[in-house]
């Protein structure tokens, strides 16, 4: 029984066995129900073997909005057990599990799929592709990111979650203070996922500069693959940095070197600078694909070009080149001196003035424009003045000597949910919307989509305004609970309600789902949104080949000019297409991967050299093989054509 | 005859011969720590330029322009970041 004990929770409670109870029912519901509707086999073919990027990309969606509740289920625990003084729901250790969890889960597995799915659906459509450039490699990247996903979520019930906090500082997480495996779970299970976004940051990069549409130049380029262009080289040059920290936490955690423990020469602030060094890039990787979104939103409700579209390109360079001058902005308080204080105080205020440079260039795309207010417009809407005072505390914070009374208060919690939420949830809602109906052929409601637009900004409003006065008054992050005397219990409450609006508002988002499936039309045009960009120029939905012609562009509106000026983008007869091969070895290699890093967890070594043997035999049977794709015959074009216009 | 014999990569050979030399000769003379850092850090640099461009052939295609603008800003993140760090860690204590 020796082996099996460390695969036991070392701090249970009821909640965790209830949690363990109904995975287990889950998981077996789920394949009972995959073997009694036979669709075992149709979910390998058209789902687990896919290499076509909207089929990946909507994988990412749906993980990312399963994550999405997971990580909200955590917020929704924290916000209660600090509503009223000294209340007992949770105890201080299963509150340090929660708000690390909450921190990871929604910023690697929730805000990153989300980016990941607009990524993989829209660029090869945006620009006129028929598919990412590595196609394959895609589908490897999705899955190491699910399995790494998983690898994280099951820990708290295999052995103990991580508990150090979303940014695992030594000597914290080290052995000595964190003696579950639950940081083991954080190094391992991030490794994986991170391997599989470096490799979409190279994917991306090649097929946004060597896959566009004949005619569109760099600068004919639509605004959101240009943020997520920049967005990949950030990932190219931030990823490398995270693995090699999290291999080094690795090495000392579980091979006891010392790069960050407190003697024998090693540095535990190494670990909070290099941390860093990954972490401000990585806010910049979530946050530029959002500024995307926005700026296609807007430009098609307001029913006008873009303000400023160099500008806003010029933006987006200087900030991912400044994001990576300013890392040590997070730790103003470690002992530094004033010196380079004042060097990364100034780097940081730098950057508000190429994010304001975007603001100002929504509001003048605005300004003059026939604004229809829609769904993804109510959140653009919404977006642009909490977003600027999120962005406002974000400069109070970015002055060092200041930041020595709101460092690890709330008031930094505030901060960043506040740039967060409108600015990166709420472009993911308003994408969700925008493109749903591209996706699967009807429209989300418009009703229950604005009541929830609105729900989520008030909610929000609640429960992250209070507390900015809270952490100003002293109260720090991370504590399980505070005293009656302390006085923080009324907005702490306040907060709590907030919480609770918005998770009626993330409900409402699940309604919406049910209740458009059931009653919207079917019967909508491929372009509901009377919208500018070429991935309305295809058909709804969305044939595997994505054109049947490929377009050719002269103007940065292709698609709009196509419909007011008359320009012709679709010139030529049908040809035989070349498409890649599906292929079940990402999804295995991952599957094997996800065995390599439980072992790795729990340190059985003899399993992950067996899996390590797996997994470069994957990557050579990769090289051996001979697979050319397949071509899609005209006659089979032309079908597909003339069913889709039919209908 | 001249185009037949490639001079370029011979002499990017003999010179990265001479630069693994130099690297070595850390080893055998009795040099100070901040010495043999400095040799060993230049000649590695150089070492890695060489190859890059002799070797792996950067700048012979028409992505040159792509390439070096590659290698330059991952450069400078690089020493941004080390300085950056050096400042933070050690320097400014």
């Amino acid at each position: 029984m020796d082996f099996f004990e460390r695969f036991a929770v070392p701090h249970p409670s009821f909640a965790i066995y209830a949690s363990m109870v109904a995975i287990g029912l889950t998981v077996v519901a789920v394949l009972a129900g995959l073997t009694y509707f036979k669709k075992w086999g149709y979910l390998w073919r058209e789902w687990l073997t896919t290499v076509d990027h909207k089929r990946i990309g909507i994988m990412y969606l749906i993980s990312a909005l399963l994550m999405l509740f997971r990580g909200g289920v955590d917020a929704i625990m924290m916000r209660a057990q600090l509503s009223a003084p000294d209340l007992k729901l949770l105890d201080a250790q299963h509150y340090n599990e929660i708000f690390t969890t909450h921190g990871i889960v929604m910023i690697l597995f929730m805000a990153m799929p989300f980016i990941m799915f607009f990524m993989n659906f829209v660029i090869p459509l945006q620009i006129g592709a028929r598919d990412v450039a590595f196609p394959r490699l895609n589908a490897l990247s999705f899955w190491l990111f699910f399995m790494g996903a998983m690898l994280f979520n099951i820990s708290f019930i295999i052995g103990g979650s991580p508990d150090a906090g979303w940014t695992s500082y030594f000597p914290l997480a080290g052995n000595e203070f964190s003696t579950s495996v639950g940081t083991n779970y954080y190094m391992i299970a991030i490794q994986i996922a991170g391997i599989g976004t470096l490799m979409t940051g190279i994917n991306f990069i090649t097929t946004i500069l060597k896959m566009r549409a004949p005619g569109m130049t760099l600068l004919k380029m639509p605004m959101f693959t240009w943020s997520a262009f920049i967005a990949n080289v950030i990932i190219v040059f931030a990823f490398p940095v995270l693995a090699v920290l999290l291999a080094m936490g690795t090495l000392d955690r579980q091979f006891g070197t010392n790069f960050f423990t407190m003697d024998n020469g090693g540095m535990d602030m190494l670990w909070a600078n290099i941390f860093w060094v990954w972490g401000h890039p990585e806010v910049y990787i979530l946050i530029l694909p959002a500024f995307g979104l926005y700026s296609e939103i807007i430009s098609t409700f307001a029913r006008r070009n873009l303000y400023g579209y160099k500008s806003m390109v010029g933006s987006m360079v200087l900030i991912s080149l400044l994001s990576f001058l300013v890392w040590a902005h997070h730790f103003f308080t470690m002992g530094q001196g004033a010196l380079t204080n004042s060097i990364f105080s100034i780097t940081t205020m730098a950057i508000a003035v190429p994010t304001g440079v975007k603001i100002f260039n929504w509001l003048l795309t605005l300004r003059k424009g026939k604004i229809v207010i829609t769904t993804p417009m109510l959140y653009s809407l919404l977006f642009i003045p909490l977003f600027t005072l999120g962005g406002v505390t974000g400069v109070m914070l970015a002055m060092s000597a200041a930041d020595y009374q709101y460092h690890n208060t709330m008031f930094l919690v505030a901060h960043f949910h506040n740039v967060i939420i409108p600015g990166v949830v709420f472009a993911m809602l308003a994408g969700l919307t925008y493109y749903w109906p591209k996706m699967f052929g009807f429209m989300l409601n418009e009703r229950i989509g604005k009541w929830t637009a609105w729900l989520l900004s008030i909610g929000f409003i609640l429960s992250f305004m209070p507390m900015y006065i809270t952490g100003l008054d002293g109260q720090a992050r991370r504590m399980f609970t505070y005293s009656e005397s302390t006085g923080f219990g009324p907005l702490n409450m306040v907060s709590f309600i907030g919480a609770g609006i918005m998770a009626i508002g993330f409900v409402l988002i699940v309604y919406n789902i049910y209740y458009s499936t059931r009653y919207a039309s079917r019967n909508i045009s491929n372009d509901p949104w009377d919208a500018r960009t070429l991935e309305w120029a295809t058909h709804t939905p969305v044939p595997e080949y994505n054109f049947a012609i490929t377009p050719q562009v002269n103007s940065i509106e292709a698609f709009w000019d196509m419909k007011k000026k008359g320009h012709v983008i679709f010139k030529g007869e049908y040809e035989k297409i070349h498409m890649p091969n599906n292929s079940g070895i990402p999804f295995i290699m991952s599957c094997i991967f996800f065995v390599w890093g439980f072992s790795f967890v729990f340190s059985l070594w003899i399993p992950v050299i067996v899996t390590t043997i797996g997994i470069f035999v994957c990557m050579a049977l990769r090289s051996f093989e001979n697979d050319h794709g397949r071509y899609i015959s005209v006659e089979e074009i032309e079908e597909t054509e003339t069913r889709l216009r039919g209908a | 005859m001249s185009e037949l014999f490639p001079l370029k990569q011979v002499m990017g050979f003999v010179f990265s011969l001479i630069l693994t030399a130099v690297a070595l000769s850390v080893y055998f003379f009795n040099l100070s720590f901040s010495t043999g850092m400095i040799i060993l850090l230049v000649t590695a640099f150089l070492q890695a330029g060489l190859q890059l461009v002799v070797f792996m052939h950067a700048g012979e295609t028409e992505d040159k322009g792509a390439i070096y603008t590659n290698v330059y800003y991952g450069l400078i993140i690089a020493l941004m970041t080390i300085f950056g760090t050096l400042l933070v860690l050690v320097w400014d204590m």
